[in-house]
């Protein structure tokens, strides 16, 4: 194996022309993962990008690596084919909120709880996008758009909470407008063995513009995002003025911090195998409009799903050799004719 | 074994049995055990297991019979038979059920222990049939099969009621005396299966041999029979059913072509037992991904082509509905793929453990947009074999997903196989790319992922891995060469043409469709797929008759072999038998304009012989 090549974002990018809307979130989440890939010591050949369908999906278009823009909700599915047989391989899955969620919930949550080895960006921007505006599975209750001309009257899902009881082992939620947070969270998904979960709030400059500038403007983010840093206490506030703490009843809420003291927030413990305070911190807001966790929810070892698969196969072969194809044809009771 | 009174031994050529049976009294372990020790004694067989999707309905009911035919004969035989020669019948049900395709003249051994009123009234009947006039036209043979084996069984340390159910290995063991089956084999299975020491394998055997005896010392048969070694090829041989045969196929194939082979598939009857299959064959390096639903085990199988492996998958029909956005994309995608379809009745859920060839069509069109996909039509059980390998073969070189049709009848059928010699078939080069294909304008050596090879028209196959390579591909429509995104309108013209002539190209490889032809033969019966045994046996009755009659049968159904057009055109009369109301025959009209008489048959089981024969007859003599 020769030296993995020094590159720069130039070598990462692709000759096609990007043709999402101008000012769309997702120009900031590629050139976000164009400009980190040169610091993940990875091949760009040993580097896929596979999506299914809507405007994330165009993203592997614009990668220079291996990459495959498939159908509708279908990436994990994929992806699962393709990283159990090629664990030499790094498989990242870019997607959004109907592609994911919609049509694709199924494999989503199935790759998750199977700890598959690959990398899911899902970019939620709460509507669809490229079918021009209809609702989608994360939109707040009562959105009005062409298909619910009269408010949607459809429960969203909470990604987070979805992906911590898939089983997820790592789960994470970031923001467009920080590349840093973005790079050092895709990083903190890209090194997790097994499958990790990234969801990204995109805005939809066209179909739903300003649905996180609450929480993501510049100068909301202070006390509108809530860093989780493992083993630290979870506060937040331009002076950290604000806290977590756990009732007795298990149940989080937002404190300020004098009026508690510092030694009864809830100090993060992503590890922890219990997924019980992840779920909890993924509860703590009910929609982009009031102070929202943001960072690594859970990130937690178990088996990968290609390597257990890998290891049965070693074993069989330890136990009985290589197969024999001549003997398996003579397996069953056989009877010669002279 | 003792030997008992001593009896005449009549030599039969052929036979047909039919053990019928509720689905708890082990119907098909029972014919699977006969069958096995069938054809160690060396006889053709074919076998039909013939059961209901419900894995218990209520016991005694028509709804449980579960029934295995099987057709044993000292010369070459095609079909698992028309009609029984003999029916065993467990219960009432049984009998049932299954009297209606029994001929006039057959013999019946029933399980008279099972007869008692409140069982004849579950299966429906208000007399006892046995006591009044309605079975005359039978030889009836009442065997007290619970009793004896619950009487044989009080010693060996089993339960009255687990005893009872022994009773199957009672009626193997004296269909096998009457029949005059080794009975060594079904004793070494027994103890292999159960385990020497314990009681159900004491049981068993004592049931076995009680009823062995039972055929040999009761004063009730006046004869036995056998039926001598079939003249077979010389060579080595095994029993194989079509899944099997499938499965060993593509372990081959994969080894044939130096690929992984990853099996995405979702649970469905009558496929699931090429994933149980493939799932055992660890040693062999095989991946099998028990996938969340059926698209995810088409998507995980296309992923793992992408990636270098062989990827297949393995559903019935509603699997191949489910499929088919994947397949197209495969098709636009270009990548190997194979997708086994074991064709069951539909349409919907329909008939799950039944046989049907409905899904042609849809294999042949059952996706939007103009996507082309070759077929394969495995033609018997031991055939799916080679028709795994020749899907693999088109699939690798065309770079095209394949559709294979099985069925539910080849699926579960067994016959005697010749092993083939494995260094006899040719190898298949999957040729992954390797280097740049291409020199940009400023001389940079590039990747261009839809260059054409001249003689297949095939692209080239480039798992990531290969620095230089690194390309882009998807469903959207590409531009040629570049694989870029095009919405050019030539350009799609173009795309779409090329795979059509790719497609239609592989006909100049396939070799041609063989005719077994008569001088004077003036009707052709062509078919596809598991009709093969019925229609080659109504062929052989017709030719019997001293009718003159062609014969011709198609494994690849799409593209046609390249002489098809030719065949057709030699005959004024073709006949095309299927097991759904006329596809192939809508094709070969569609194509060469060819007057096809189409005969049909939709009622989940295969044709019979004789309604080939009767429709070439009458297609002969002009009244068809």
């Amino acid at each position: 194996m020769t030296a993995i090549p020094v590159t720069t974002r130039k070598d990462w990018t692709s000759d096609q022309e990007v043709r999402w809307c101008p000012g769309c979130g997702d120009y900031s989440i590629l050139a976000a993962v164009q400009m980190l890939l040169p610091d993940l010591g990875v091949r760009r050949e040993s580097t896929v990008f596979l999506s299914g369908i809507g405007c994330a999906a165009r993203f592997p278009y614009y990668m220079n690596t291996y990459g495959m823009h498939s159908i509708h909700g279908r990436a994990p599915a994929i992806a699962t084919g393709l990283a159990t047989t090629r664990p030499d391989l790094d498989v990242w899955i870019v997607t959004g909120d109907g592609d994911a969620l919609s049509i694709g919930g199924n494999h989503l949550i199935h790759a998750l709880r199977r700890n598959v080895n690959m990398t899911i960006l899902m970019f939620n921007n709460q509507i669809y996008g490229l079918t021009k505006g209809q609702y989608s599975p994360t939109s707040e209750i009562s959105k009005v758009t062409k298909s619910t001309p009269f408010g949607s009257i459809d429960t969203p899902f909470n990604p987070i909470s979805l992906a911590i009881g898939a089983e997820a082992t790592f789960v994470a939620r970031t923001h467009d407008m920080d590349r840093g947070h973005m790079q050092e969270t895709f990083r903190r998904a890209h090194d997790h063995k097994g499958a990790a979960f990234v969801e990204v709030y995109q805005n939809c400059n066209v179909f739903n513009d300003g649905a996180f500038e609450k929480i993501t403007s510049r100068d909301a983010r202070a006390s509108m995002l809530i860093p989780l840093v493992h083993g630290e206490p979870i506060r937040f506030g331009a002076d950290l003025e604000r806290g977590v703490v756990q009732r007795s009843d298990g149940h989080l809420e937002m404190v300020e911090v004098a009026e508690v003291g510092e030694g009864a927030l809830v100090v993060h413990d992503e590890v922890r195998e219990d997924p019980g305070l992840a779920f909890a911190l993924s509860r703590l807001a009910s929609g982009p409009h009031e102070p929202t966790p943001i960072g690594v929810f859970r990130a937690v070892e178990h088996p990968e799903y290609g390597e257990e698969m890998s290891r049965q196969i070693v074993r069989a072969q330890e136990r009985a050799g290589a197969g024999d194809l001549e003997a398996l044809l003579r397996s069953g009771s056989t009877w010669t004719i002279e | 074994m003792a030997t008992g009174t001593k009896r005449d031994t009549e030599r039969l050529e052929r036979v047909v049995i039919r053990f019928a049976g509720d689905s708890g009294d082990g119907m098909q372990l029972t014919g699977d055990r006969f069958t096995t020790s069938s054809a160690l004694l060396g006889n053709d067989l074919s076998t039909f297991p013939d059961f209901p999707a419900e894995i218990r309905a209520p016991a005694g009911t028509l709804a449980g019979v579960s029934a295995f035919q099987v057709h044993i004969a000292d010369r070459d035989i095609l079909t698992p038979g028309d009609a029984p020669d003999v029916l065993v019948a467990m219960n009432p049900a049984a009998l049932r059920a299954n009297i209606g395709i029994v001929p006039a003249g057959a013999t019946l051994i029933v399980n008279i222990d099972a007869f008692d009123d409140r069982s004849l009234a579950k299966a429906g009947y208000s007399g006892n049939p046995l006591t009044d006039s309605s079975l005359s036209a039978y030889t009836v043979y009442e065997v007290p099969m619970t009793s004896l084996t619950q009487e044989v069984c009080k010693e060996a340390g089993v339960k009255p009621r687990d005893a009872e159910r022994s009773k199957n290995f009672f009626a193997l063991g004296l269909i096998s005396w009457l029949y005059t089956r080794p009975i060594e084999p079904t004793l070494e299975w027994i103890t292999a299966r159960f385990g020497s020491d314990n009681p159900v394998a004491e049981a068993n055997t004592r049931a076995f041999r009680a009823g062995y005896h039972f055929g040999e010392t009761a004063e009730l048969f006046t004869s036995n029979y056998e039926v001598r070694a079939a003249p077979f090829e010389p060579g080595e041989y095994t029993q194989i059913t079509g899944n099997q045969a499938l499965a060993w196929g593509l372990l081959a194939a994969a080894r044939l072509a130096g690929l992984s082979l990853f099996l995405g598939s979702y649970p469905i009857t009558p496929a699931s037992d090429i994933l149980h299959e493939l799932s055992r064959r660890k040693d062999f390096g095989v991946r099998t991904f028990q996938a969340e639903d059926e698209i995810a085990g088409v998507g995980s199988a296309l992923g793992a082509a992408f990636g270098g492996s062989l990827g297949v998958t393995t559903t019935s029909g509603p699997g191949l509905d489910l499929k088919s956005e994947t397949v197209g994309l495969a098709v636009n995608l270009e990548l190997p793929l194979i997708v086994v379809d074991v064709q069951r009745g539909g349409p919907s859920t329909g008939l799950p453990t039944k046989a049907e060839q409905a899904d042609l069509l849809h294999a042949m069109y059952g996706r939007h947009g103009e996507a082309p996909v070759p077929i394969v039509a495995p033609r018997t059980p031991a055939h799916c074999f080679e028709a795994a390998i020749e899907a693999v073969r088109l699939a690798v070189t065309y770079r095209t997903p394949v559709i294979v049709l099985s069925d539910g009848y080849l699926a579960n059928g067994a016959e005697p196989w010749r092993l083939p010699d494995l260094s006899t078939i040719a190898p298949i080069d999957p040729a992954f790319a390797s280097e740049p294909n291409h020199v940009d304008e400023d001389g940079t050596p590039t990747f261009l992922p839809y260059v054409r090879d001249p003689e297949t028209l095939a692209r080239p196959w480039a798992p990531p891995g290969v620095p230089g390579l690194e390309h882009r591909i998807g469903g959207l429509e590409k531009a040629d060469l570049t694989g870029n995104v095009s919405y050019d309108p030539a350009n799609h013209e173009a795309m779409v043409h090329w795979r059509a002539n790719k497609i239609a190209g592989i006909a100049k490889v396939l070799p041609d469709v063989e005719v077994d032809h008569e001088d004077g033969a003036e009707v052709l019966v062509l078919g596809w797929g598991s009709t093969y045994g019925a229609i080659t046996a109504g062929v052989r009755r017709v030719r019997g008759r001293g009718l003159k009659v062609a014969q011709a049968h198609l494994d690849f159904v799409n593209p046609f072999p390249l002489n098809l057009g030719e065949v057709l055109a030699r005959y004024p009369k073709v006949l095309v038998p299927e097991v759904n109301l006329g596809q192939l025959s809508k094709l070969v009209r569609a194509e060469y304009l060819v007057d096809a008489h189409s005969l049909n048959k939709v009622q989940g089981v295969p044709f019979r012989a004789a309604e080939i024969e009767d429709a070439i007859v009458k297609l002969i003599g002009g009244t068809l």
